[in-house]
């Protein structure tokens, strides 16, 4: 007797094929971006579409990054629902104005009467040597800031559903894909780039975060590639017989605080694990939060992994040195864990 | 009395753009071998010797040699996200740059930018990985030149997708306003990434636009090493004279893909090697042979000199050591 298999997807197909499955639902979806016809984005994110849809929905555009996310801004403004693609997330620094001047902001100031349905999805990480410009995530800079929901999946499941909601949602939002989880054939092969993935549209919300692992004794808190290393890391910890409990935060704006104080009072430690710069990030608010809702239910000072505020270098020793990984996880909790 | 006659180009100038543009493309070659080691069968991006992207500029030498012969070590250079054409024929240490792009401390950098994150300060050398960012940095040191009183220019090389950016725009603007010795070198391969000049810019060249600006404008073809030479000679001496900015455009070929590993599906298979056939190498080569009657071992010469200095390079970055792990945490400031 034969089991139905699953359907299993990379990542890149997941968004591409949530972005397809609106663009049939909705004549209004476009996309527009740097190499995302043909090519089929950089990171494979739009692949197909031009095949699909052709030229007038998937917007090949040049190196001209606010006039097109400004003018993703004016169309979603006339009600289109434009999904602009900015390649690597460390070019926000030629458009950031219409990013954080406007997109976050016109709904605001217009008390609500301005509604920007659009998406900026926007590749993140490191990891492969591609140096200061072209590894950071900055999920912080973008979280930081009011008036847009920002996303980070780290599945092929969630990277299609929460790509869903972001083209359905009203409000602008900036969805954060990481390069290593698109499972593209020139990068490192991670089992994690692909899983199962229903071919029928659904949606993933986009203000929850995810318990991918049960525990008692700790909760380690991750964003995309570090949720996958802390789970790595818990594989190995269960062999030393403590028991970590994974939160792939997934939304980082609106944070869910529920998930992360209920997992906390139920372990009462905390490992905050981000490929993020260290001060004034995601680790930061993370502990924050926990500071504030439920510190006395802490055993042990919360420890914080990140890259150690200093640029993403290039050298592989360099960067290895930087990047938080399994390894160093297993070393944080072991040590949490003695001093107790 | 006299006609005007086209000045000859010496051939002291020609020979020396014949050996930067044949070291470059040996340089390159090379390149393309050690990016390859450690990366098949398969191909993985992170792994190897030399990881992360590499663009490539084989195929595009004029541009660097026929502007750089006009230029001195006080001169500043700015170049993007394919830079070593630029570097080389500006006289970066080799040996230090190609330590560099393998991620070793003697590098310019100690390991930490990487092949698209070289500077060299001793030669006035700078390129960076965002798309445009080098225009303004040379119009500041066109501004510094100015300000302190000296003839020096400075030239920004970009690529033909670049000049679609705000911040060509912007510089240009100020450049010209300032009348500062800035020179904006647009090398057109055709494409930015898989994009097609034809879909990215809403005019044939970018010589055109110098007169939105108000400044001097001009167009060299099929990657001719000379006209390039004729035309750089042109813009240098009118930056050096106090007569503000160029745009100079040249139609280049970009030999290999965008970067190494590009699938290149976006263009003819028949394309490269059209282009290949129009190699600026041979054409000068011949061009030595011909009207300047070298010998082949003359030439061989030459050729043998480049390569041998690019092999020490490479042999000096392979010797080198990696730094130390913790050396990452060094240079967020300077002492
Ligand atoms: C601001 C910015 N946007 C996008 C990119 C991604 N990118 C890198 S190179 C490139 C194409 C550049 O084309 P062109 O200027 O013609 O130079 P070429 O690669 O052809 O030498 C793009 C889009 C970038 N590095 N920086
Ligand atoms: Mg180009």
């Amino acid at each position: 007797m034969e089991t139905a298999k699953k359907r299993m997807l990379t990542g890149n197909k997941a968004m591409a094929e949530a972005i397809a499955q609106e663009m049939e639902n909705d004549q209004n979806v476009f996309v527009l971006g740097e190499d995302i016809g043909k090519y089929g984005g950089i990171f494979g994110s739009t692949q197909g579409l031009i095949e699909k849809f052709g030229p007038e929905r998937v917007l090949d555009t040049p190196i001209s990054e606010t006039a097109f996310i400004g003018a993703a801004i004016g169309s979603a403004a006339e009600g289109m629902r434009p999904i602009a693609e900015l390649m690597f997330v460390d070019f926000f620094g030629v458009c950031m104005d219409q990013i954080y001047n406007h997109m976050a902001k016109i709904p605001y100031m217009s008390g609500g009467n301005v509604r920007l349905p659009m998406v900026l999805m926007t590749a993140v990480g490191g990891g492969y040597s591609d140096a200061a410009q072209h590894s950071q995530t900055l999920y912080a800079t973008f979280a930081h800031m009011p008036g847009m929901k920002v996303v980070a999946p780290s599945t092929p499941y969630d990277l299609k559903g929460m790509m869903t909601s972001a083209i359905r949602d009203d409000n602008p939002v900036v969805f954060m894909f990481h390069k290593s989880l698109q499972g593209l054939g020139w990068m490192d092969q991670l089992d994690y780039a692909v899983g199962h993935v229903p071919e029928e549209s659904y949606t993933v919300p986009l203000d929850k975060a995810n318990v991918m692992r049960e525990g008692k004794d700790v909760t380690i808190v991750g964003i995309q590639m570090m949720t996958h290393y802390a789970m790595e890391a818990a594989e190995r910890l269960a062999a030393d017989g403590i028991e970590a409990e994974v939160i792939d935060l997934r939304s980082l704006a609106p944070i869910d605080k529920d998930t992360i104080i209920k997992s906390v009072k139920k372990t009462h430690r905390l490992v905050v694990v981000d490929e993020d710069y260290r001060s004034y990030g995601m680790t930061a608010e993370v502990a924050a939060i926990v500071s504030e809702e439920a510190l006395y239910e802490l055993e042990a000072p919360i420890k914080r992994l990140a890259i150690p505020d200093v640029p993403i270098p290039y050298s592989h020793v360099l960067e290895d040195f930087v990047l938080p990984g399994p390894d160093k996880i297993v070393e944080a909790v072991k040590q949490m864990m003695d001093e107790a | 009395m006299f006609e005007e006659k086209q000045p000859a180009v010496s051939v002291d100038k020609l020979t020396w753009m014949y050996e930067q543009m044949v070291k470059i493309r040996y340089y390159e070659d090379q390149m393309v071998e050690a990016y390859t080691e450690g990366k098949s069968p398969v191909f993985n991006i992170g792994e190897g010797p030399v990881p992360g992207e590499m663009h490539l500029a084989t195929g595009q030498e004029p541009a660097a040699a026929g502007m750089m012969v006009h230029l001195t070590k006080d001169d500043t250079v700015t170049a993007p996200h394919r830079p070593h054409h630029h570097a080389i024929a500006k006289g970066v240490d080799l040996k230090k740059m190609t330590a560099e792009i393998f991620g070793k401390e003697s590098g310019l950098g100690k390991g930490k930018g990487g092949h698209m994150h070289l500077f060299d300060p001793e030669v006035k050398f700078s390129c960076g990985g965002i798309v445009a960012a080098g225009i303004p940095h040379a119009v500041g040191a066109a501004m510094a030149n100015k300000m302190k009183g000296k003839d020096w220019v400075a030239v920004a090389f970009i690529g033909e997708g670049a000049a679609n950016a705000g911040a060509f725009h912007e510089s240009l603007n100020l450049a010209a306003l300032w009348n500062l010795p800035l020179i904006v070198v647009v090398e057109d391969n055709s494409y930015g990434i898989s994009v097609p000049k034809t879909a990215s810019t809403s005019v044939e060249s970018n010589d055109l636009r110098a007169s939105a600006y108000g400044v001097a404008g001009a167009y060299v073809k099929d990657n001719d090493p000379i006209a390039m030479y004729k035309a750089s000679e042109e813009a240098v001496n009118r930056a050096r004279n106090g007569q503000g900015p160029t745009i100079i455009e040249i139609q280049t070929y970009r030999f290999l893909g965008h970067f190494q590993g590009d699938p290149e599906l976006y263009r003819d298979k028949d394309e490269v090697p059209g282009l290949r056939a129009r190699d600026p190498i041979m054409k000068l080569r011949q061009q030595l042979a011909d009207a300047e009657k070298m010998s082949e071992q003359e030439l061989e010469e030459i050729e043998t000199r480049a390569k041998k200095e690019v092999d020490e390079a490479y042999q000096f970055a392979r010797d080198s050591d990696y730094p130390k792990p913790e050396a990452a945490l060094n240079d967020v400031f300077t002492s």
